[in-house]
């Protein structure tokens, strides 16, 4: 008797605290229909309550975001004119005195509670969802993979050669949250039909080891894109691309919009490496090579090995690149690789006298 | 117990102070002091949820558990209500006043865990309180709190611009601080003593 008591009251207390929750979040938390109005033209209409990066995801606009949403990354930003409320203390860390001062906001923070009124750049229009097909996965190196990805028969992307995109990566073993992976596209941006990513192995990657032990060819893949201001600028001056491992695809794009646009700019692309089996695509860089008579590859092994039989350049590529370029020229310099390689690179760019307003760069 | 409300008010933010003498509620203490206006705010939020709870739970003790015999099940009782208040007045604060929200709504979900709050509510049972005791006991308890951090907070703002040994930055230094202001404030116990 005394368990059924203490057992049903316990129940009582629970249900009747839970009923009440519910009641409240059904009638607080019921915001209605609110307005999104986008750059002064664009009306859209969602369901309020939700932060403005999911409604506006919700509506096809994709703000680019590293983290999903958590706010550790800091990159979804919009500028917030009206509605947005005050500036919360989880968004300070990442906005600059100016973009607080221009009413910039995360829009993963800001939740859309009335009609509101923001300003995003045109571009992230084109950004949206795709669904594509694997149609090929193949082995570059030992750790290195090209995947080939093509989009149902009547889509098309539009995008800039070294522009990426976001793979979603869906939940999987023990993984249990789906995760968004950015990686730069290496195909022509004249194939809008499919692109090609090319993906080193991340030990213990989440998004890495699903590509390289889970997926197949043949198998549905969706990502979203595409995003960056990384790409060729129009203008006369020589051409420096320094890259390492998988930062090659972008840099790949560039050479075949190159080619596609009869653009014959000098250009010098230096490619690090540590031994003989991180090389790929030198078959690749040669037919450049023939097709752009300016263009020419320079692979370099940090550290080859006997077996290699290497005789083209050695030494850390910043050692190899300060070897090549002379000082004082009218450089333009596209860097694409690990954060330490492109601060060091960029060192050593700037010591030739190359201003930092024409080093364009990608790290990741 | 016969002890002026008045008295358990006083005594509960200097002599009997929560932090320094119980050292409870320790977590959010030591991760949202690194600034005085943070501090402020999670103080305000503790004060607000402590001496309501405080109060919701002597209510519920005494007109629930003790009737049906069950005065063993508080802490699990005290706990989901304690949660339940706070989930209900972030909803409440959302939805009707959005300057508080902004203040203290980010602090609301760290105060269902702080384990101040269920100890305050403990307490008030052990040393059998009555109605307005535990008001008293709730509020002050909720202001010794906030006293605390916000002390730690000043502390720590100054410390940060000079140079502390490297394994002490941080929560090390913060308990170390902690520890100076208990035995500050043990002087003043001879003031009045409720425990």
């Amino acid at each position: 008797m005394a368990v059924l008591i203490t057992t049903s009251i316990i129940t009582a207390i629970g249900v009747f605290l839970a009923a009440l929750l519910t009641m409240a979040e059904r009638f607080l938390l019921d915001y209605g229909v609110c307005k999104i109005t986008i750059n002064g033209d664009k009306i859209y209409e969602v369901k309020g309550g939700n932060h403005l990066l999911g409604s506006l995801q919700e509506q096809d606009i994709f703000i680019p975001s590293a983290c999903g949403g958590r706010g550790s990354c800091g990159l979804c930003k919009v500028k917030v004119l009206e509605g947005g409320g005050p500036l919360l203390p989880t968004e300070t860390p990442y906005l600059t005195k100016e973009e607080i001062e221009n009413n910039t906001r995360l829009a993963c923070q800001v939740k859309v509670r009335n009609d509101i009124e923001i300003v995003i750049p045109e571009e992230l229009f084109s950004i949206r969802e795709y669904e594509a097909k694997v149609v090929s996965i193949k082995d570059l190196t030992y750790d290195i993979k090209y995947l080939s990805l093509k989009l149902k028969e009547d889509e098309t992307i539009d995008f800039v050669a070294g522009q990426y995109v976001q793979l979603k990566i869906p939940s999987y073993g023990n993984i249990k949250d789906e995760v968004y992976r950015a990686y730069s596209i290496a195909s022509p941006e004249s194939n809008k039909n499919q692109i090609d990513l090319i993906i080193r192995r991340v030990p213990n990657g989440i998004a890495t080891t699903y590509i390289f032990d889970y997926l197949k060819e043949g198998d549905t893949i969706f990502f979203n894109g595409p995003y960056g201001d990384f790409y060729l600028r129009d203008s006369h001056r020589e051409i420096i691309y320094i890259a390492g491992g998988s930062g090659l695809a972008p840099i790949k794009s560039m050479l075949h919009k190159m080619v596609e646009e009869g653009i014959n700019r000098k250009a010098t692309f230096f490619f690090g490496c540590v031994s003989g089996r991180d090389l790929y695509f030198i078959e690749e860089m040669k037919n450049f090579e023939e097709k752009l008579p300016n263009f020419k590859f320079i692979p370099a092994l940090s550290d080859p090995k006997p077996e290699d039989n290497w005789s083209g350049e050695t030494g850390l590529i910043t050692e190899v690149v300060d070897r090549h370029i002379s000082s004082g020229g009218d450089y333009e310099a596209y860097l694409c690789g690990s954060p330490g390689m492109i601060n060091a690179s960029i060192k050593v760019l700037e010591s030739k006298g190359i201003p930092e307003e024409h080093i364009y760069y990608d790290k990741f | 117990m016969d002890i002026n409300p008045i008295v358990i008010f006083f005594a509960s933010i200097f002599t009997s102070n929560i932090v320094l003498t119980n050292f409870l509620g320790m977590c959010s203490y030591l991760a949202i002091s690194k600034d005085l206006k943070s501090s402020w705010g999670l103080g305000q939020a503790v004060i607000f949820v402590m001496t309501i709870t405080t109060i919701l739970n002597y209510l519920v003790y005494k007109y629930i558990l003790i009737p049906a015999g069950l005065e063993y099940l508080r802490y699990i009782v005290f706990i989901i209500v304690v949660a339940a208040f706070v989930q209900l007045l972030e909803m409440i604060l959302e939805r009707f006043i959005p300057g508080l929200y902004y203040t203290l709504g980010i602090f609301l979900p760290l105060i269902t865990v702080n384990c101040a709050i269920l100890g305050v509510a403990l307490f008030m049972v052990i040393r059998e309180y009555t109605f307005l005791q535990s008001l008293a006991y709730g509020a002050g308890g909720g202001i010794g709190w906030a006293l605390a951090i916000v002390a730690l907070a000043g502390i720590r703002e100054k410390v940060d611009e000079t140079k502390i040994p490297k394994g002490l930055q941080g929560p090390g230094f913060a308990l170390i601080v902690t520890g100076i202001m208990a035995m500050a404030f043990v002087g003043l116990s001879g003031i009045a003593n409720i425990q």
